[in-house]
């Protein structure tokens, strides 16, 4: 029974990948609360934009596995969620082919982004510990 | 479906700007996975660009990439309350009050924090 609220996407009532994809949307919702916003917070307010040269991430952010690790965390949640969510609006708007073709496509998008992140929060090269 | 969507009035409302507040961030992080890609195979290029996010204007997207992202997460918490407690979404307006309590308790002073350094010259 899916219970009507006006808040989001009803939770799809026939189970398998779909209901799947609301709880994980949901999950990573809860994970992104702490990871996108302390994100935000960390590059925004504790240091200031100005400060984070490429030089920088390599010193202060990722001279750590644990930043690293928590970050990595962070793009595979965030791809999921952004990517399912704008899917969730495609589907919304659009029928038939337009919707195949936009939806391949936005899966396309959405692995090579996952590749592009993961390559480079696993090979930048940090200064020996 | 569009039935339930489109009542109109705060519900709506609420949806809506969840909707283009999430498509918004979807955008920008497209741009930012690309842009600390580049941090490491070409820093000189990732310093130019890390030079426009300092600028004045840099900082005025970032403040309303901040409040979408604000946004959007405080009403997907509200979302979230009222998918696992369906009782709750009696009081959905008073949650959504409450999402613009933590939306002006938060936004403003990190909002200050980052525009400061066009008025003092810094960044």
């Amino acid at each position: 029974m899916a219970p009507i609220t006006r808040a989001g996407r009803p939770r799809p009532a026939g189970g398998g990948l779909e209901l799947a994809v609301w709880y994980l949307t949901r999950l990573t919702g809860l994970g992104l609360f702490v990871l996108a916003l302390g994100h935000f917070l960390i590059t925004h307010v504790v240091y200031d934009p100005a400060v984070q040269h490429a030089k920088w991430i390599v010193d202060a952010r990722w001279g750590s596995l644990l930043w690293r690790t928590v970050d990595w965390l962070m793009l595979t949640m965030v791809i999921f969620h952004s990517f399912m969510g704008v899917r969730t609006v495609l589907q919304d708007y659009t029928r038939g082919a337009l919707r195949a073709t936009l939806t391949m496509g936005l899966y396309l998008v959405a692995i090579v982004l996952f590749a592009l992140g993961t390559l480079a929060v696993a090979s930048l090269k940090a200064p020996v510990p | 479906m569009e039935y339930v969507q489109y009542r109109g009035g705060v519900g709506m409302l609420a949806w809506a700007l969840h909707r283009v507040s999430g498509v918004a961030v979807w955008a920008f992080i497209i741009l930012h996975v690309f842009d600390i890609w580049l941090s490491g195979v070409n820093p000189a290029l990732y310093d130019d660009v890390l030079a426009l996010y300092a600028s004045p204007v840099g900082r005025a997207g970032e403040t309303l990439l901040g409040a979408a992202l604000l946004y959007h997460a405080l009403n997907g918490l509200r979302v979230i309350v009222m998918d696992f407690w369906p009782a709750m979404t009696c009081y959905h307006r008073q949650l959504w009050y409450l999402v613009w309590v933590g939306f002006v308790g938060l936004g403003v002073p990190v909002a200050w924090v980052i525009l400061g350094p066009i008025w003092t010259g810094g960044g």
